[in-house]
Parts: C-alpha cells; structure tokens; sequence
C-alpha cells in the first residue's frame, strides 16, 4: 500500500479553509445514528468525546482510570501555545509554525502543522468560554509566558496545572453531554483489540478492569486517542498505567507505526534516587524561563560535590559552568529539550554531575530572586532595601509563579530549593512518534483515527514544550470533529453495527485466549521484572545517545527478554476480578515489541534529528562542532512501519517531506 | 527500615474484609510510600500470593487517583500531599503502619484499597460545566476581562484533584469541600454566572442523593486536602445555594 497522506492543494495558508469548505458532511439527523468509539479521554479524547456528542453522534468513551479527570494530560504544568500574540511581540500563524517545524527538526508535516498553528487561537477562546482559569494580569487581561526554541511570549498558562485545568475542561464538557446521554461513559475499561470488518474500523473489545467481563462494541469508526508510549522505558514522567496497547493492537491489525525512534527526553526532572524508583517527576519546563542551569567548572569541585564535602552555593561565580549559556548564547536556558538534555548528559558524562550518582546538573535561581526582588521593591517604593528583603520578595514572586513545583521537589528531594538550587536530570517525557495517520487524522485502516499524542504527526523529531496541549485540543475539539464527517457521510445507509459476527467472535477468542495464557502460565518472574529489564536496554541503548552497534544489540536482547517473558511470567489471582497484575502483563508484554521495533526504526535512520541523536552522525568542524548532525538528503521521510509478525520482520514505508513554504536549514541556537 | 504493615484486604464488593499483617524489610527512606507498597507487592508475587490492589496512577500528586488512609489519615501524616508523595522518612525502623481505604458510605470498597467514587462523577455531571459547545467562533479570549483576583481565587477552587480525602476525613462523610470548590470556580468567573443557580442547585441535589453527609465547620477536610483547597469555598457554595433558593 502506498501512503497517501491527503493533503490539500494549494497555498498553505488557504489549506485548511478550503478544505473544511468543500468536505461531505453529514446532516444532524443522520448523525443521531452515528455511533463513534473513542478510546481514551484525555486532552485529545475527552476534547474529541465532547465535541462528536455536541455535534449530535452517539458517543461511547473508555478510560482505564476511574475517571477521565486522571488521565495524565492533568500532569501537564507549563502552558499552552498560541499565536494570539496578546503580547504585540511579533507573534502570528505563521512563527508559530515556524518555530514547531524547526523546532522539530524539519521532521513534520508541514500543512498539519500550519493548521495546528491555525486553530491555536481558537483553543484559547474555547477554554476561557468554557471557565479555564488562566493566569491574568492586573489589567484582567491574559498573561502569557515564554518556553524553549521560541522569541516571543505565547504561552498561556494556569499556574503550573495548566493541563490540569485545560484537561477539567474537557471534562466538563464531556460531562455535560455524559449528563444528556449523548456520551456513555466507560470508565475502568481498556481497550484489548480493535475490531476490523469488511477492511473497516468496526468496534473494539475491552476488558472492564472492575468484573473482568470481556465485552464487545461496535461503532461506524473508532477514535484511539491513549497518549504516548514513553514507559517502555519503564521509567519516565508518564503515569504508571499509560501504556501503548491501544496503538500497538492497531498496528497489528494495519496501522502503521511511524517514527518510533522519535522520542523526547525531557531536560528539567528531579534526578533518580535508587534501584526502587517506581517513576521520574518532572519540573516544568517554564522553570527554565526564571532558572539558570550550571555544574561545577572544575573537577575538584564536582567531586567535593558528589561526595557531599562541598555545597552548591560555596562555590564561587566564577567557578560555575553555566553551559548552555556557553554554548547557545542566543536562546541560553531556553534551548530546544533535546539540546538542553544532551547538553546536560554531555556534562555529566564527563564527570560534572552534581549529585551522588554523577547524574544531575543544577538548575538555580538566586538570580531570579535577585531580579525579582529589585523590582518589587521599586513597585513598593522601599528605597535601600537590604539584601535579605530583596531575597524575601522576589522569593515571593518566584513561589507565586512556581509555587507548586518548589514544594513538590521539597517533597521529594527533601531540599528546600528557596535555600539550594534543585538538580535536575533528562527523562523521558513524551514520544513524538505515533501512529502514522493522514491529514484526516486517519490511520492506513479506514474508520481508524489516532489523535493526540497517540499520533505521529505534529512534532517531527523533537516537541516543543506547551504543544502537546495545544496538539491534544487541536486534534479534539478542532480538526477530528470536522475530518471524520468526511468518511462517515459514506456511513449514514450503513445502519448500527452488530457485534454477533465472526469478526467480533474472533477478535473476542484472541483477547481471551491471551488472558487465559497469562493465568495459566504460571512462571517464576513477575510482570515488572520484565519491565525494569525492557527499560534498562532502552535506556542504556536507544537513550540519549544511539549507534548502531548499541541498537543492534538491542534488538536482539529486547528479542530475548520477549521470549522469556512469554516462558516464565507470574500472574497470580482470579482473571475474573480486578487483577492488576494481570493489566501490566499484557501491557508489558506489547511494550516487548514495540520497543523492538523502536530500536530497528533508530537503526534505519543514520542521522541525528530531533531527539534522535546517533554517535556517527555529527557535525565534525565549523561553528557547529559537535552538534547533532542532520541528513536531508537521505532522512527527510516519515517511516512508517508495516507489521509483519515479529518487529524485526516490520516493513518500512517512506512518506516522503516536502518543505515548501518553510526552508530547510540546520537548526541553529547559537 | 523494617516495618510491620496492616492492610485492608477485601476480595471484592460482597467481601466482609479483614485487617492483614506483612512484613516489609531494607525500606529507604528515600522511598515514596507507594514505592514501599511495590516492594510489598512484588514480595507477595513471587511468593505466589495476590498483591494488595490499590489506585494509583501519576505518582506526582495530580491525577488523584491515588487514595490511601494511613495511621487515620488521609493521605498519611504529612499536609499538602496525596499518598504517592509521602515519602518514607517520614516514618521509623520498627513502625506499624496500618494502611486502609478511603471510606464513606458513598466510596464503596471494589477491592483491598480500591474504591469506587462515581458519585464524585455523578456530582460532576449533574452541573460542574459551562453551557458552551466547541466552536471556532467563541469571542476572543480577552473579550472577558476578569480582575486578576478573581481568577486566582477561581484557580485556587479548580486546583481539587477529586481524591476524596475531605470525605474520607469528615466525621459526616460531607463531599461540600469538594463541590463547593467546583461551585466556587465559576461563581468567580462571568463565564459561569449564566447558570449559577442552576448549577448549585442541581449539585447539591446529587450530593444529597449520594448519601454524603453535611458540613458541621471542623474543617477537618480543609486540613487534609492535599491542595489546600479552603474551606471559604463551602461557605461561597451556601451563599450561592441561599441566593438561588431564593430564586
């Protein structure tokens, strides 16, 4: 099969409009008997839930969590983009575009990404109608703040819980139509397989988490919109329970994976503290805008560090390294993710690192404080204030920006980083590989969306922080609700989809046959050993920094791991019953091939983008020594993969980027 | 540290329940309290035994899934936290921990330290949103300007992450904490005053149906809430309730 991405003709910015102007629709009576499945309720499922039960289809939502109000879009803190440019800092469409295409290392498509540009706007308007309380200035206008890899202030931002509040949102919504039964609500159900008739979408089977009943659904299309597939490392900032089964059984079934390698290890997150670590916490990206981050210049210093013999704050100003001033003076600590993470693993491989582990660099603020503090004191008219008052109020300054993050590291490092600057350390944080969908949002099998992180398509080789928000409603509220009209006005004769056919008997026997195994199976190894060891390979050699030596063992060890899971993995308790055990075995056990498949897309692609970055890729001379090495050339496609039984078996197809209205040059921020 | 736990274990629904001891040994301080329950867990694993189910999902404080009442608290002895960031300094080599769920007539257990709050959704669903369909033509953002006063109050309201914590720490088992910070959220905006007395009305209503209790200012719940949600908020949510009342 050939990709055929569907993008529209004509100028970029005429695309979309167009677009929507000309796409089949399908009249309100017709949608009464739509039925549409969307699986997964956060910011793109639940925004998405909503807004299909508004436009008048039958909706059915499924969360593993209790609740859509847990999914772990609430995790989110910074912000959100858009080019409202409220703050007349030269902001539009346009460099909102720009930046997310550089930003991500010309790895994306551009007409999904303009138009991702274009509709940012109205996500602010819709969120504040809907009562999101954004943070606002004295004149009761919005405040926005800045991120990484961007000149101008387009962040809005709700505190630090701006996903939360974005996500409370949708939830609202969602609850509202929950409450006229246009929505039915699936909670504590996930999904185990999709169902495929006639070539089409036609349904899913879940497993109610609370009964252990399989059950059987239908619809006339199914939405996955489950988020990103960041803990098959099996540390990372996601939540425990996100997992890629949803994506992966799509894949099986014909959707293709593209871009696995593509994966963002987030610079700001509290460093590991030892072997029981059950996750990572990030720090918001936002801290960079007030934080400066720096080791020790000198090696005796950094090992008087790491042997607690010498505090941070003795050691003198011009004994400090701040590095990414050093090397990026342009954008400073407010580099790309990707190049402040390396940046920080670069130091601390050489021996800089600044805890007991040697992994973690300093992200401070006493300069901010001192700022700060200065002007508050002007605003307050205290003339000659004393060093300890200017300290006291810019601290106040920085807690009401801040406030929440401070205490949760004080919670989990037990510092107080008023007094000592915080360590930080890269994780994994979010993956902008997905499954490959067209411009509808649309998978290679019809019927069949993927929106949301789940997706691949926004973000190229590395995202941008406060986009995942605005991609998540985006696609939700924006872009799905209008594409998918597109295929179900084909549908409107088709009738309501019966579940007692053979398609649905089989996908049903599947899913059973594989839980029945699980119980049965009575190894001598639990599920999370499995896991910690799937993590530890990827970590260790399809982390931050890749060759192909490195992911070709992987590969082969990943290879391994798999067959002795399926030989000696425990599961114990009922099948019939809550069993989380049980949830985290089959969770686990597709973590086993998609991380495969990961390392093989990382071995396909011999150049360094993004997050991706390969040892023999890099730039040797020039201004650019040492930095990440792209190669247009060879590498400027989408890989997406086509299952073929074992991942190793995957076959590649190229979708093939044109860059037209943006020109390809080598990311600079220096 | 060494440590003896006691843990709720209910097999299911129609399970009467029993307090369970385990033994848990070399915990690190540095633990958080659901990391000491992994260990706890994959020791039960590998000796063939079910492991204690509990909820838990983001591990930073946010989603509120995570629900443990340890020692008779909610969330355990530490303010401002849910469980999954209580860490395990804050207790001693040799303590008995005894560790329970949320508990309230309208949170019935599912299993061990899982429980079932769809009433919390139910309440929610009854008026917790704006009347307002997604389209590309709501007014421009900055056509509402709300006094940076208001909206920080509003964000205080909407910090609640929905754990349950003021329930399971109220002597009447009252949910007003959190519906009135639901309540408050937009009776502190424009964007909700459209329907305010609809909405408290309607709310209130499911709660009572529920089978939550009332509020007899102790303020328990304030003091536990892992957001520090005030108690100003249940007071807003009365003066709302009497001004639509009156209606």
């Amino acid at each position: 099969m050939t990709l055929d991405s569907k993008i529209p003709k004509g100028p970029i910015k005429d695309k979309w409009t167009t677009y929507k102007d000309k796409i089949d629709l399908v009249n309100p009576a017709n949608k009464r008997n739509i039925d549409i499945i969307v699986v997964g309720t956060g910011l793109a499922g639940g925004s998405a839930a909503a807004t299909l039960a508004e436009l008048g289809y039958n909706v059915k939502a499924f969360a593993y969590q209790d609740s859509p109000r847990r999914a772990h879009s609430i995790a989110a803190q910074g912000g959100i983009n858009a080019s409202k440019n409220y703050m007349g800092d030269g902001d539009s469409n346009y460099r909102l575009f720009y930046d997310t295409v550089k930003g991500g290392d010309y790895r994306s498509r551009e007409a999904n990404v303009y138009r991702l540009a274009e509709v940012s706007g109205n996500i602010i308007d819709q969120c504040v109608a809907q009562g999101v309380p954004f943070a606002r200035d004295y004149g009761g206008l919005l405040d926005n703040r800045s991120f990484g890899g961007v000149l101008v202030s387009r962040t809005f931002y709700a505190k630090g819980q701006t996903g939360q509040q974005l996500l409370l949102g949708a939830y609202s919504a969602m609850n509202r139509q929950i409450a006229r039964g246009k929505i039915e609500m699936f909670n504590r159900h996930e999904m185990l397989d999709v169902v495929i008739v006639d070539g089409k979408a036609r349904g899913i089977i879940t497993r109610n988490l609370i009964t252990g009943e399989i059950e059987r659904h239908s619809a006339h299309a199914v939405v996955i919109a489950t988020g990103g597939y960041g803990n098959v490392y099996f540390l990372s900032t996601n939540a425990m329970g996100s997992n890629a089964t949803a994506a992966w059984k799509i894949h099986k079934k014909g959707a293709y994976f593209a871009n696995p390698c593509f994966t963002q290890i987030h610079p700001t997150c509290i460093p590991r503290s030892g072997d029981y670590q059950s996750k990572l916490t990030l720090m918001s990206e936002s801290l960079r805008n007030d934080g400066r981050i720096w080791v020790p210049k000198n090696m005796d210093d950094a090992k008087a560090i790491q042997q607690g013999k010498l505090k941070p704050t003795e050691i003198a100003e011009e004994n400090r390294d701040y590095f990414l001033e050093r090397r990026y003076p342009a954008f400073g600590n407010l580099v790309p993710r990707d190049v402040a993470s390396r940046a920080a693993k670069e130091r601390c491989d050489a021996g800089y690192g600044v805890n007991a582990t040697g992994e973690a660099v300093y992200l401070d603020f006493a300069f901010a404080f001192e700022r700060y503090g200065k002007e508050q004191a002007k605003i307050h008219g205290i003339s000659n204030p004393s060093k300890e008052k200017i300290i006291e109020l810019g601290q106040a300054i920085i807690e009401e920006k801040y406030g929440n993050l401070f205490q949760m590291y004080e919670k989990i490092i037990a510092e107080n980083p008023y007094e000592t600057p915080m360590m930080i350390y890269p994780a994994t944080h979010y993956t902008m590989g997905g499954v490959w969908v067209d411009y509808n949002l649309m998978t290679t099998v019809p019927g069949l969306y993927c929106i949301g992180e789940a997706n691949f398509s926004d973000h190229g080789a590395n995202r941008l922080g406060a986009s995942a928000l605005m991609q998540g409603l985006a696609d939700g509220y924006f872009v799905l609700p209008y594409t998918i009209g597109d295929y179900l006005s084909d549908n409107i004769r088709t009738g309501k989809i019966s579940t007692d056919s053979q398609e649905f008997e089989e996908a049903e026997k599947e899913v059973k046959d594989r839980i029945t195994f699980f119980m049965n199976n009575n190894g001598s190894k639990s599920v999370d050993y499995f896991h910690k060891k799937l993590g530890k390979i990827m970590w260790d050699k399809v982390g931050m920094a890749r060759n192909a030596e490195g992911l070709k063992e992987a590969m082969a060890e990943i290879k391994a791991i798999r067959e002795e899971f399926w030989k000696e993995v425990k599961v114990p308790g009922d099948a019939n019953e809550m069993n989380l055990e049980l949830e985290k075995a089959g969770r686990v056990a597709d973590f086993l091939e998609l991380g495969e498949l990961f390392a093989k897309d990382a071995l396909d692609r011999n150049e360094s983008c993004g997050g991706h970055f390969r040892e023999e890729s890099v730039e040797l001379d020039g201004e650019q020594k040492g930095e990440a090495k792209r190669n247009d050339k060879d590498f400027a496609y989408v890989s997406a993969w086509e299952y073929k039984g074992e991942p190793s078996d995957a076959v590649l197809h190229k979708e093939e980027l044109e860059f037209k209205d943006i020109e390809l040059k080598t990311r600079s921020y220096k | 540290m060494n440590l003896t736990l006691k843990i709720w274990r209910q097999k299911g629904p129609q399970d009467k329940g029993r307090m369970v001891d385990y033994k848990v040994n070399d915990i690190s301080e540095h633990m958080s309290f659901l990391e000491m329950m992994d260990v706890l867990n994959e020791q039960l694993v590998n000796s063939g035994d079910e492991p204690v189910a509990f909820d838990h999902d983001c591990r930073e404080g946010i989603c509120g899934m995570c629900s443990l009442y340890i020692n008779g608290q909610a969330h355990g002895p530490d303010r401002g936290i849910t469980t999954c960031q209580l860490h395990m300094r804050m207790f001693n080599d040799g303590d008995t921990i005894t560790i329970e769920p949320f508990r309230a007539k309208a949170f019935p257990v599912i299993k061990d330290l899982v429980i079932d709050r769809m009433s919390f959704e139910r309440i929610q669903q009854a008026g917790g949103y704006i009347s307002v369909n997604t389209s590309g033509n709501t007014q421009d953002a900055n056509n509402i300007p709300i006094s940076k006063h208001a909206a920080d109050e509003a964000m205080d309201a909407a910090a609640c992450i929905g754990c349950g914590a003021c329930v399971a720490t109220c002597k009447n088992s009252s949910a007003m904490l959190f519906v009135g910070a639901k309540v408050s959220q937009f009776a502190l905006l424009p964007q909700g005053q459209i329907e305010a007395a609809e909405r408290v009305l309607n709310m209130v209503a499911q709660m009572d149906l529920e089978g939550f209790g009332n509020c007899t200012n102790i303020g328990a719940c304030e003091i536990e809430c892992p957001k520090g949600i005030s108690l100003d908020n249940i007071a807003r949510m009365n003066r709302e309730l009497m001004k639509a009342s009156l209606k």
